[in-house]
């Protein structure tokens, strides 16, 4: 298995050059994709370019940048520049984006090589990628399953080998989700730690882009290279990003870790099961577990539906046939071509999200829906401040159940939407959380156990996850 | 049911989303169970507290203002690259106003 260290080992030491890697591993990636539809879009010429970029910083004796040559998938919703940006959608299946998404730049200047995009749900609306007008991912571990959504192709291309890195993009738990059905790590950094800048808006206050990867070192790594402040998203933070992975040393003796008791109730066994083992190997290294609560967190998936689509709707509305997406071409009126463009070009879950948000926007809804779900959404966010006065962090399951079968829940959106409690609390609260796999179930699928910290408190969230990781290892 | 197909037909058309018959009823079936399930937000009282608009910051108000300066753009042959219709500098859409 590829990492960060083990590239720059073999770059640095002359075995191999970043184009020989390149090479082989866009060979790999295109011979291997057919069994996921995890890529959409390869980037060959781009990915050579960076690549030969980095082999004459080697050989100059410069710093070749900490993700040197390291092969890296970007999530098909955040822009690369001349690399088809499709958002999962019909509408923009031809779009070639002007210019980079500000986290693509800095995994460039850091050496990384950008290998192509990858599937995901249409504009990042699912939890199974099976909204992706370019087909559903197949899920490596298990080719009958889902992948999770929105980020799938980007969690399948970590898990099947065909990218050693890849970013993804969490508004509900698209990050984290499909990390655990597909046994890899996946971070949800704070909200704003990360700039916005070329990631499609889907719900602009919830938001995030966040990293996969196989190690939780490795994960910390890229996530130092793209966090930071971003003067293109006014909304990204100038907190200092510190250097995560330098402070993974796997002591976590004397942390306090909170289990929510309302994560806890009613969880399929299996699932329930790992997660409880996992709890047991942090007791073991020290950790003092609590039990904690988390009161309102039975409300959470209302106000998600209500803030998120809500959001969508406007930014959604962009999306009209003028500037950038394809035309319906049956209409002699200009209403007419917005509204067939947009009827026959976006997928059944767009619509659904964009009519939600629509009517709870709408006059005379705006105080019973989206204003009560904003204050619902302060009392969620004041759970996990209250929690965060008795514990370091908080752990629990990312899924209520691990990867389910291709197909199984399409035609009930509302059990779709149920599915992600666990993830969504995280994002309304705005707090950074990830998934790190803790075990497979009987039928030999992954379970993710989730970690979240304090805002801006990665670090914790990192130690907890590395420790973790080399104690179950 | 929580919305009539009428009412259905209302939000799309102020979402600018053609629909067909069967659309229509179909998200009027789903959106029922869907706003059925959002109910549960009235269980709370929510008097007193404050909507969360934004993830907050301790930042002041004006201190994510970035500097204004001038800087390029994007230019019209790129910004026009990925119309579906242009000409002459423009965006080309379906006439609006007649002569």
């Amino acid at each position: 298995m590829m990492t960060i260290d083990s590239i720059r080992a073999s770059l640095t030491s002359k075995q191999v050059s970043a184009e020989e890697l390149t090479r082989q591993a866009l060979a790999y990636a295109e011979a291997e994709n057919p069994k996921t539809n995890a890529y959409l879009t390869m980037s060959p010429e781009r990915a050579l370019a960076a690549a030969i970029e980095v082999d004459k910083r080697i050989a100059a004796g410069e710093d070749p940048g900490p993700l040197a040559g390291v092969p890296i998938a970007i999530k098909d919703v955040i822009v690369t520049r001349g690399v088809r940006t499709t958002c999962g959608s019909r509408l923009l299946a031809n779009y070639m984006p002007p210019y980079d998404a500000t986290a693509v730049t800095r995994i460039e200047q850091a050496g990384g090589i950008i290998l192509g995009k990858t599937n995901c749900d249409e504009f990042a609306m699912g939890s199974s990628n099976e909204n992706s007008a370019f087909g559903p991912v197949r899920n490596p571990v298990a080719p009958d399953r889902v992948p999770g959504g929105s980020s799938g192709g980007s969690a399948a291309v970590v898990a099947q080998g065909t990218a050693v890195l890849s970013l993804g993009s969490d508004t509900g738990g698209s990050v984290r989700q499909p990390a655990s059905f597909c046994g890899v790590v996946g971070v949800t950094p704070t909200y704003g730690r990360v700039s916005r800048y070329g990631l499609t808006a889907f719900a602009s206050s919830l938001d995030h882009i966040g990293p996969f990867a196989r190690s939780v070192k490795d994960a910390a790594t890229l996530l130092r290279v793209i966090a930071g402040r971003d003067e293109m998203d006014a909304t990204s933070a100038f907190a200092p990003v510190p250097d995560y992975a330098a402070s993974l040393d796997g002591k976590v003796r004397g942390m306090k870790i909170g289990l929510p008791r309302e994560y806890f109730e009613n969880l399929e066994s299996e699932t329930g099961d790992l997660i409880h083992r996992a709890v047991e190997v942090l007791k073991k290294l020290g950790c003092e577990i609590r039990e904690i609560r988390l009161p309102h967190t039975e409300y959470a998936i209302a106000t998600y539906y209500i803030i998120a689509t809500a959001e969508a709707s406007s930014n959604l509305a962009r999306y009209d046939g003028v500037r950038y997406t394809s035309r319906a071409t049956s209409s002699e009126t200009l209403g007419g071509m917005y509204r067939n463009t947009r009827g026959e070009g976006f997928g059944a879950e767009c619509k659904r999200r964009i009519m939600l948000g629509t009517y709870v926007l709408s006059a005379g809804y705006y105080d019973a829906y989206y204003l009560k779900a904003q204050k619902v959404r302060n009392l969620i966010a004041r759970d996990h401040a209250a929690a965060f006065e008795q514990v370091d962090a908080i752990v629990g399951p990312v899924s209520p159940f691990p990867a389910f079968k291709l197909g199984e829940k399409v035609d009930d959106p509302l059990a779709m939407y149920l599915s992600d409690i666990f993830t969504i609390t995280g994002d309304l609260a705005g707090i950074p959380c990830m998934s790190v796999p803790c075990g497979t179930t009987s039928d030999g699928l992954p379970v993710g156990l989730q970690i979240l910290t304090r805002h801006f408190d990665e670090t914790a969230m990192f130690r907890v996850a590395d420790a973790y990781q080399r104690a179950s290892n | 049911m929580k919305l009539t197909e009428q009412e259905v037909r209302h939000v799309a058309e102020l979402a600018d989303l053609a629909l067909s018959d069967d659309e229509i009823a179909r998200m009027a079936r789903d959106l029922d169970g869907i706003l059925t399930h959002i109910d549960k937000l009235n269980e709370l009282d929510t008097i007193g507290v404050e909507p969360m608009a934004q993830v907050l910051y301790e930042a002041g108000e004006t201190a994510t203002l970035r500097e204004d300066r001038e800087r390029p753009t994007l230019g019209t042959t790129i910004a026009l690259a990925n119309a579906p219709l242009s000409g002459n500098g423009y965006f080309k859409v379906p006439k609006v106003i007649e002569r």
